[in-house]
């Protein structure tokens, strides 16, 4: 009996969090099936002026790896993508992507807001955000619209967080779908994988 | 079944949040017509996703009730324009911004410009308010070399322009200056190089003796000059692909062979036309050098 009704209209999922989420990240990322189905688009806050380690730290830990995809890098299907250091990370038209030096949002840069906002512009209800622990209100505002566009918003239950401020503005400005553990956001990607498979 | 949270939480929604205007592809072609009928600049190739980001922020800044009332303006008040043109072109720079880059710069690239030339040519282009240009002057001090070099310091936008000729930096973004100049690695501090005033960094002006800075629109400005050494970074990542293809071919245009082109360190050339004319030198800080005409 599945514990979630989803279908397979999505086109990707997008991951944002900050304080406290590297764990529940790596423990998704080493939970999927090399060949998971939609792109993850990963939107973590981080310290601006370290550029390298990101990557390789998630992907050492991840059953795919990670990429911080350069500008116009085509969004491909299986890839997962991280957003640069320093740079906002955008879903731009004819499934790319595209960065930009923009100011900081919510004191962030990247911004999980604007990878959020730009990705449901562009997939508009064919789109899942998830949003983890975190010590800021930044993603409140992208799970909106992704609600407001008729996507999927799940956030990391506030008890099981280190920092609970993320979900719960979300949760205050937004109607949220799922309030789940990590354990169980797992069980819901492997299930939304199974629709394609 | 886990239970969806929309009854619990119904009663958390904020109470009446100010209204926002959607901006949607269409009104984004209504401006850029306005725009390119009217002034002759053409934003109709800049990438959506920032450039629509860009028109949302006008919308709130100057708080429009919808697009077509930035669209009026635009038709209506001429005056308008240049604010436009701040607005939506991104202004957010830092000096030594990436130290590597820069250290890079420095032990590789214009020491291997300087084995075939005595004096050489910079080309800023995009340089916005001009923490670049100060950057590469502070450094080109450093190396004893400054006044062997010619620089052009290029903008779309006048007002972005003249700030930059100022060679003035707000204080409060000298924190950020200063931690990139240290791990640039300089001989000084950064103090070295300002005065304090109102709340201003003022630049030393002698910095910027042989610095030219010149009004020019990348999208639609002839090739005017050849350069060995190109700074393009974080400019074109406000470009679709293809204004892209065509402002690297510009810049394909103005370099010298074997002469080098610095981009953002997150944009590629190898999904471009040019890619084949370029090699990389760089991977890492994204420096390519012409080795084809």
């Amino acid at each position: 009996m599945s514990k979630f009704q989803i279908s397979n209209i999505y086109k990707a999922v997008v991951i944002g969090g900050s304080a406290g989420s590297f764990q529940g990240v790596t423990k998704i990322l080493s939970a999927l099936p090399k060949d998971f189905s939609l792109p993850i688009i990963l939107c973590l806050h981080r310290l601006k002026h370290v550029r390298n380690g990101f990557e390789e730290a998630l992907s050492i830990k991840s059953s795919k790896p990670v990429t911080e995809p350069c500008d116009k890098e085509s969004i491909k299907k299986g890839g997962v993508y991280l957003a640069p250091s320093n740079y906002h990370l955008a879903v731009e038209l004819g499934n790319s992507f595209s960065l930009s030096t923009e100011e900081m949002i919510n004191n962030s840069r990247p911004a999980i807001d604007v990878t959020l906002e730009t990705a449901s512009y562009v997939f508009r209800h064919k789109l899942i955000g998830i949003l983890l622990s975190g010590a800021n209100k930044d993603g409140a505002l992208g799970m909106k619209k992704i609600k407001d566009r008729g996507g999927v918003t799940i956030v990391q239950e506030p008890s099981e967080c280190m920092i609970e401020t993320m979900p719960t503005s979300a949760m205050s400005v937004t109607t949220i779908d799922y309030v789940l553990g990590v354990d169980l956001i797992i069980e819901f990607l492997l299930e939304l994988d199974q629709q394609y498979k | 079944m886990i239970k969806s949270q929309q009854d619990i939480f119904k009663t958390f929604q904020p109470k009446a949040a100010k209204k926002t205007v959607e901006v949607e592809i269409a009104d984004l072609r209504k401006i850029t017509e306005v725009v390119k009928n009217r002034y002759g600049y053409d934003f109709s190739d800049y990438a959506m996703s920032s450039f629509r980001r860009r028109i949302q922020r006008i919308i709130e800044l100057f708080q429009f009730n919808s697009v077509g009332e930035v669209v009026v303006k635009l038709e209506n008040d001429p005056s308008f324009i240049e604010t436009f043109l701040a607005e939506v072109t991104v202004n957010v720079t830092e000096m030594f911004r990436d130290p590597s880059f820069w250290r890079e710069v420095r032990d590789h690239i214009i020491p291997n410009i300087l084995l075939n030339h005595d004096t050489f040519n910079i080309w800023h282009a995009g340089c916005s308010s001009g923490e670049e240009v100060m950057s590469m002057c502070i450094l080109l001090k450093e190396m004893g070399i400054l006044h062997k070099a010619n620089i052009i310091a290029t903008d779309i936008d006048k007002p972005i322009l003249a700030k930059a000729k100022k060679g003035q930096v707000s204080v409060k973004n000298m924190d950020l200056n200063e931690k990139n100049y240290i791990r640039f690695q300089g001989q000084h501090s950064i103090q070295h190089y300002y005065e304090e005033k109102d709340g201003m960094a003022i630049i030393d002006p002698t910095l910027f003796a042989g610095v030219s800075y010149r009004n020019f629109d990348l999208v639609k400005g002839e090739v005017f000059n050849k350069f060995d050494l190109i700074l393009c970074r974080n400019v074109m990542i406000y470009f679709n692909q293809n204004l892209q293809n065509k402002v690297l071919k510009k810049l394909h245009d103005s370099l010298f062979k074997y002469s080098y082109l610095a981009v953002g360190s997150k944009e590629s050339l190898i999904w471009c036309e040019v890619a084949n004319k370029f090699i990389i030198v760089n991977n890492e800080e994204k420096i390519y050098k012409k080795i084809k005409d």
